[in-house]
């Protein structure tokens, strides 16, 4: 029962897609400014990654190499867009703020990069893991630097007042930029070089040497 | 396994994963179509209820909703009408379609939205003797980003603000995403929207001075979110301006819409 668990926890530290495949970055960024909205994107993206590599894995035998991109795509897609239509369906205050990132699931590299990396060569039920487990990775990112954008932007959690505002008679000044985008660059690339900094073992290989620094001389 | 990069199996493959996944998708879209639809009306009701301030936590919106009723106004001569069907009417499908909507000159087209429909639905407060409480209307343009979505809600003399809510809008979470925040939407029941029969209410920079002679008509501003204020600013002049409902609410004033 180990490859099970490494299937599933390891996706979450030592194999994270976002912090280390930096894989689907742009919605981390889009849909973190708020911990709600995130815990619902987290779960949408865990169940379609999961599912899509379940089926993907089960017919892996018999798709065609030359149009298997597309099989992948059109499973994602149909599964996409019914998650989309159930949070539309019973959740629809949070669908609302979602919008259209629900919709971006389907060209989230991590759900592709699954299916492409792994359903396309193992059995269905480790696919199946390997999906859950690496929407647990995105998910414990999101959470992280959602909790840290939503408490120091808003100073609530989850809508629950935590640090009482200026605005609202108290003392916290919020900080602006953490609701806006760019904000969540910062907080992935500190995490990154946080989780990087305890596992060594992730740090890449530089691409090139940088030269030492020389100061064009005159011939003497 | 060869055999899988045949063209008859591509083609097969292709084909039926279409069909499998199309029949998924539909079945899916058409079974929780009434649940969605309901949603969607139950939002546009507790949006309606909020922004005139009735909306009350703990009881459901339907029961909140039976005092309002929903009439169909007609822009171009500010009357009711009754040949239209509020309960299938679609505003924002009308304010698209050319054959029921009017372009916009550039120097009406102060929220920016284009063109206007011909029929706007309008939501009656009516008092127990049938007479008018309040008048909510809906409202929208653009702001930074977006077309902010909302209702304004009119005391029953069709001048005074009994509240202002958005539905709808993308703008900046805590910039001009704070139309939504409570404390900025207090700030509109009790200002007054005409002086001398000119839209005259909009947001200012900054907090309002209540000893100001202006300030029945000034609303607080929207700190970082200059943008979106003046598109608040517009929507309001323009959906309660010549174009919007002020011939509806003058004829309402003189007891003829």
């Amino acid at each position: 029962m180990d490859s099970v668990k490494d299937t599933l926890t390891g996706p979450i530290f030592k194999d994270n897609p976002i912090a280390l495949q930096i894989l689907g970055i742009c919605s981390a960024l889009a849909v973190t400014s708020s911990l709600q909205v995130t815990l619902v994107m987290c779960v949408a993206l865990t169940v379609v990654t999961a599912c899509s590599s379940f089926l993907i894995s089960s017919i892996r035998n018999h798709i065609p190499g030359s149009i298997r991109i597309i099989v992948q795509m059109v499973i994602i897609a149909s599964l996409v867009i019914v998650v989309d239509q159930v949070l539309k369906a019973y959740a629809y205050a949070i669908s609302k703020q979602l919008s259209v990132f629900v919709g971006l699931i389907i060209t989230n590299c991590i759900v592709m990069g699954r299916a492409e990396a792994f359903a396309m060569k193992n059995p269905p039920l480790p696919s199946f893991l390997d999906g859950v487990g690496n929407g647990l990775g995105y998910s414990a990112v999101l959470i992280a630097v959602a909790v840290v954008r939503e408490l120091f932007g808003t100073g609530k959690l989850l809508g629950i007042e935590i640090l009482p505002l200026v605005t609202e008679g108290g003392w916290y000044n919020p900080n602006g930029l953490l609701l806006l985008p760019p904000s969540a660059f910062f907080l992935i690339g500190l995490l990154i070089w946080g989780l990087r900094s305890v596992r060594k073992e992730q740090v890449e290989e530089p691409d090139f040497k940088m030269a030492k620094h020389t100061v064009a001389r005159e011939g003497v | 396994m060869s055999s899988n990069e045949s063209t008859a199996k591509t083609l097969i493959v292709a084909f039926s994963l279409s069909i499998v996944c199309a029949i998924f998708v539909s079945t899916a879209a058409v079974m929780l179509k009434p649940v969605q639809e309901a949603n969607k009306a139950l939002d546009r009701k507790r949006s309606i209820l909020a922004a005139a301030g009735m909306w009350e936590e703990g009881k459901t919106v339907e029961e909140q909703f039976a005092e309002v009723s929903t009439r169909v106004v007609d822009l171009r001569t500010g009357k009711f009408v009754d040949d239209v069907d509020a309960e299938k009417y679609d505003q924002r499908k009308a304010a698209k379609d050319p054959s029921q909507s009017e372009r916009l000159s550039a120097e009406q087209d102060v929220a920016k939205i284009s063109r206007r429909e011909n029929y706007s639905l309008v939501y009656v407060v009516e008092g127990s003797a049938g007479e008018i409480e309040k008048i909510i209307l809906p409202i929208h343009g653009y702001g930074l980003w977006s077309t902010l979505y909302g209702y304004i809600a009119l005391e029953s003399d069709g001048n005074t603000v009994a509240g202002l809510g958005f539905s709808e809008h993308g703008e900046t979470p805590g910039l001009g995403g704070e139309v939504d925040n409570p404390r900025w939407k207090a700030h509109w029941p009790g200002k007054k929207v005409y002086r001398d029969g000119e839209v005259a209410i909009g947001l200012i920079k900054g907090p309002v001075d209540p000893a100001s002679a202006n300030a029945p008509w000034q609303v607080d501003g929207l700190a970082g979110a200059t943008l979106t204020a003046r598109g608040v600013t517009n929507l309001v002049h323009f959906w309660l301006g010549e174009s919007g409902f002020e011939p509806f609410l003058n004829n309402l004033n003189a007891g003829e819409a």
